[in-house]
């Protein structure tokens, strides 16, 4: 258990780096509008999404009516509808568990499930709980944090949320290394940046996913040899 | 607050509601029978596309009006992946990638 938890904890300091200055951020901005910290607490324990979260803060300011919010909320993380897709089978292992993973199932936590790498002594349903844990307790503390002290803070620290970029772009690496194909990173920047030229910047990622997954699927006959590379050393 | 206690709840358990729905869809969906064949290739195929996808949605700010826009962001990216591709830690190549970052928008640029 402690192994596990060691590697859990490990794996997951990127996150801690990247949502420190976030969380901290967000709590200080739910404070200046109004919303102490037990509020700023319950909106990250439920929704555990930042960009939705941060988004709330207008609604709050406006009292948007429940349809706008509807949509927008959906909208938004209309990515996370593709994320599940990869563990439909694998999250059947994890029992009562199951619904907590899937509640937890953001970016973050995402990107950890999908670079687990088997450690000796180490069992890998009980470390991606732990993994998913961490990015819950983190996102839930800095923010509160943020709304409790946001002000004492006095260090610049401009710039530390680079660390998720960082990390989406090292696991994207060492996807690329394994697998026997680089095309579908590929067709995803191609259509990210097709979508950003169309849509705008704050409007791409839907439109590029779907627009990615419809690429994938027409090219399968020629990217499932590439999974029968993947699964090999998966075995 | 600008709004009630009432609506302030109301706006928390719905974007909650929302964003629950979407992560739990595909198992809603798919969790009682077969995965399709099309559906277990898109499982596989995916993550490396949405992660591809995560990297251009972290950059998608940049703008190629003035170098401060751009060149901290392209050059982070590099130092990051060249340190992956060099001693293929993780830990190293993500805090080297971040300090330099921060050195970059804090002192140069």
């Amino acid at each position: 258990m402690k192994r596990n938890l060691l590697y859990a904890f490990k794996r997951t300091l990127p996150i801690m780096a990247g949502f420190f200055p976030l969380g901290l951020a967000y709590g200080i901005l739910m404070f200046n509008a109004g919303y102490n910290f037990l509020w700023t607490g319950l909106t990250s324990v439920t929704v555990l999404a930042g960009s939705l979260q941060f988004l709330m803060l207008d609604f709050f300011a406006g009292g948007a009516p429940v349809f706008t919010i509807i949509v927008m909320s959906l909208l938004l993380n209309s990515r996370h509808i593709f994320y599940g897709l990869s563990f439909i089978e694998d999250f059947k292992k994890y029992g009562p568990w199951k619904y907590f993973m899937i509640y937890s199932l953001s970016d973050e936590s995402y990107s950890l499930l999908c670079s687990y790498k088997p450690q000796e002594g180490g069992d890998a349903k009980t470390v991606n709980i732990l993994s998913s844990g961490f990015v819950v307790f983190y996102w839930t503390a800095f923010s509160m944090l943020g709304g409790l002290l946001g002000k004492l803070i006095t260090f610049d620290i401009t710039g530390i949320d680079f660390a998720l970029t960082a990390l989406f772009v090292v696991i994207l690496l060492d996807q690329m290394r394994d697998a026997g194909s680089k095309l579908p990173a590929a067709i995803a920047v191609v259509s990210g940046v097709l979508c950003i030229l169309v849509f705008g910047a704050s409007n791409f990622i839907l439109p590029s996913l779907v627009v990615t997954v419809a690429v994938l699927v027409f090219f399968r006959p020629q990217l499932e040899r590439t999974l029968a590379v993947m699964k090999k050393e998966d075995e | 607050m600008a709004i009630s206690v009432g609506y302030s709840v109301m706006i928390i358990l719905i974007c909650a509601a929302c964003t629950q729905l979407e992560r739990a869809l595909p198992f809603l969906i798919f969790g009682r029978k077969p995965v399709p064949k099309v559906v277990y290739y898109l499982g596989r195929i995916l993550p490396m596309a949405v992660m591809a996808t995560l990297v251009v949605y972290c950059l998608r700010g940049m703008t190629f009006t003035a170098l401060e826009n751009f060149a901290p962001q392209l050059i982070a990216v590099a130092v990051t992946a060249g340190l992956h591709l060099w001693e293929h830690n993780t830990l190293l190549s993500i805090f080297g990638g971040t300090a330099c970052y921060m050195l970059l928008v804090q002192l140069v640029f």
